[in-house]
């Protein structure tokens, strides 16, 4: 059988999602066919209707979009957005992010669990940006996400997987897909998120600041790739030290 | 929205005998707390008695203290700019990627109440003074659209009677039919001014504090509103009070000592930042410039690479902030400061009156340096390696 991501009934076989910010626009074709991505976000506030620059120019054919609502500070900013977004014609995924921190932009969830509701009911399928804390991941299933989308670490920052453990949690208890998202830095990071059982990964800042962008939207690629199939594969146990095969029980006969 | 000019004071009626520290009749008055940590701690800065391994401690802390920031405007971080160009550049581009946003300032009027001894605008310098109306102001609307702009600076100069804010208001409604992100630089406001503003359809503030030296402020703003130390300093949260989403902070730099003044913008802007962590914060960086009928105004101390200086040391302290170059600067100095530390970039500049549609009818308030269309700047930032991003804001 086909080893595929669904998000709201819509299936994938790539698992990485690719961010169309904080680079050139004529890039953009280069990395989503080097990323083998088929689903790119893009922040709304920068999609023109229009006009000079226009980001929508840029993203080839058949790629699923996933406009996300940066920029908004509340619940009902981020329901503006997403239905905006729709009316503009950038379909019915959208990525949930609300900040109301400028420094660190670190998410809302409070507020991130309300937009969810709302939008799941409107028919969006919801991929919610979030803090990796259990509970508020169960009311992101309640809420009617597609997926739950916790951060690495502060968006930007190229940290890798500083919540790790918290991520982990999500994956063993969350029965929709966990989708690494900010903060991944490098390929290696990707692939860990995936050994650990994510079920996709999101990268931006990592591959818009590499010396060469379709390259290293090649190398995330290959990463998840290969943490997808060890994950499937069944990793073996990581052992502190080397150990006998049975040294309290040896003297045991028949 | 009733409340306006006639709570205000008239402007006539402060002048250089006013106490420029006393808030006068009608202005709000929201307290003091940051205005007062901002002082103090300007007023212990002491820029000599930085060192070198200051300036290092602080390049190599993750996220920097207002400390950190004092070194990196110190004498000693001198030896350190490339270092310090270096570590801008990766902060911008960790925050902003290579995305460099264009606007242009459009001024509306230039009647001015104030008497600022260096401004082109003041109320004394004998200059082609106008107002434009709401015609003429679509007309101009209209003309910086066609160049694909997206983000518009409403400016005036600092007069309640000639603009008032009813007036910007309906300037601002204009705008909104043509531009996706508006922005205004005119004078401070009270709280319910700014709100009525930003129902018409504002998303920024900026106001220039010129310097936080208020011994200094006192003597190079001799009347008018703007001679009112506190009113101005408190603009910004005023301006959050109201609703605003970001707010812009400036010094204008050889007006004072410079490193305090930039001390001073950047704790300013840092504390706010605290108090309203979802504000979005903003700085601009002008050096002072020649007006008409005064060409012996210069940057006195602020040469090139201590202004490059203060705006590394601004993205290094907030990587997260907005920081704007000045059309004041030269077009080689825009290009390259944009692959470092900018994010935000002025083109197709007219500092006058009327002159973006037709025939100027009122005069500029200062020299610009830059007079590059929009196209020609659209291109260098490109060829810089660089993205122009006409709009990276959403009106909510």
């Amino acid at each position: 059988m086909e080893d595929k991501l669904i998000l709201g009934g819509h299936e994938f076989t790539s698992r990485f999602i690719l961010g169309s910010g904080k680079y050139s626009l004529d890039l953009i074709n280069a990395a989503v066919q080097n990323a083998g991505a088929q689903i790119i976000t893009l922040a709304l506030r920068r999609a023109n209707e229009g006009g000079m620059a226009n980001i929508l120019d840029y993203i080839p054919e058949g790629v699923t979009l996933l406009p996300n609502t940066s920029g908004a500070r509340n619940a009902d900013e981020a329901v503006r957005i997403a239905r905006l977004s729709r009316e503009v014609g950038c379909g019915d995924f959208v990525k949930i992010e609300i900040m109301r921190d400028s420094k660190y932009l670190l998410p809302d969830n409070q507020e991130t669990i309300r937009a969810t509701e709302i939008l799941a009911n409107e028919g969006f399928v919801v991929m919610p940006y979030m803090y990796p804390d259990l509970n508020v991941a169960r009311d992101l299933v309640d809420a009617g996400a597609a997926c739950v989308m916790p951060l690495g670490a502060p968006i930007g920052t190229n940290k890798g997987l500083a919540t790790r453990e918290f991520i982990q949690i999500l994956i063993n208890e969350i029965d929709l897909p966990i989708i690494v998202d900010a903060g991944i830095g490098r390929p290696s990071q990707a692939c860990e998120a995936m050994e650990m059982g994510a079920a996709a990964v999101m990268a931006n800042t990592a591959i818009a600041t590499a010396g060469d962008i379709p390259a290293m939207a090649e190398a995330f690629k290959k990463a998840i790739e290969a943490g997808r199939t060890a994950y499937l594969s069944g990793l073996g146990r990581v052992r502190e030290s080397a150990s006998a095969s049975s040294p309290l029980t040896g003297f045991l006969r028949d | 929205m009733n409340k306006t000019k006639s709570e205000i004071i008239s402007a006539k009626y402060i002048t250089a005998e006013t106490d420029h520290m006393a808030y006068q009749p009608g202005m709000d008055n929201i307290g003091s707390d940051i205005q007062d940590e901002v002082i103090a701690r300007m007023n212990a800065y002491d820029a000599e008695q930085y060192t070198a391994a200051d300036v290092q401690r602080a390049l190599h802390r993750d996220v920097l203290q207002p400390e950190d920031f004092a070194a990196l405007l110190s004498p000693a971080a001198a030896p350190f700019l490339e270092q310090m160009a270096q570590r801008a550049q990766m902060e911008t581009r960790k925050h902003f990627g290579n995305a460099v946003q264009m606007f242009t300032p459009l001024y509306i009027a230039n009647y001015c109440e104030n008497y600022c001894v260096y401004c082109g605008f003041n109320c004394h310098n004998k200059i082609r003074r106008a107002r434009l109306d709401m015609e003429e102001i679509e007309r101009e609307l209209e003309a910086i659209a066609a160049t694909g702009l997206q983000e518009i600076l409403l400016l005036t100069g600092e007069s309640r009677t000639m603009s008032p804010v009813e007036y910007i208001g309906e300037a601002v409604k204009l705008a909104r039919k043509y531009f996706r992100v508006i922005g205004i630089e005119i004078y401070p406001l009270n709280v319910e001014e700014y709100a009525y503003l930003h129902e018409c359809g504002v998303d920024y503030v900026t106001v220039f504090q010129e310097t936080y030296d208020a011994d200094k402020y006192k003597t190079l703003h001799l009347g008018g509103h703007k001679r009112i130390f506190p009113y101005r300093l408190n603009a910004q949260e005023r301006a959050l009070m109201g609703g605003m989403r970001g707010v812009g902070f400036a010094a204008l730099l050889g007006l004072s000592d410079f490193r305090k003044d930039a001390f001073a913008t950047g704790l300013h802007a840092y504390l706010l930042q605290r108090k309203y962590p979802h504000a979005e914060i903003a700085f601009s960086c002008p050096r002072l410039r020649p007006i008409i009928n005064n060409d012996k105004i210069n940057p006195k101390d602020v040469h090139e690479p201590q202004l490059l200086q203060v705006v590394c040391a601004y993205r290094i302290f907030m990587p997260f902030a907005s920081i704007t170059i000045s059309t004041r600067e030269r077009a080689g100095f825009r290009d390259n400061i944009i692959g470092i530390a900018a994010t935000k970039i002025s083109a197709g500049v007219d500092v006058g009156i009327g002159g973006h549609s037709g025939e100027e009818k009122g005069d500029e308030q200062f020299e610009i340096s830059d007079d590059r269309s929009v196209d020609e700047v659209f291109q260098a930032i490109c060829d810089h390696g660089l993205q122009p991003v006409m709009a990276d804001y959403l009106y909510v």
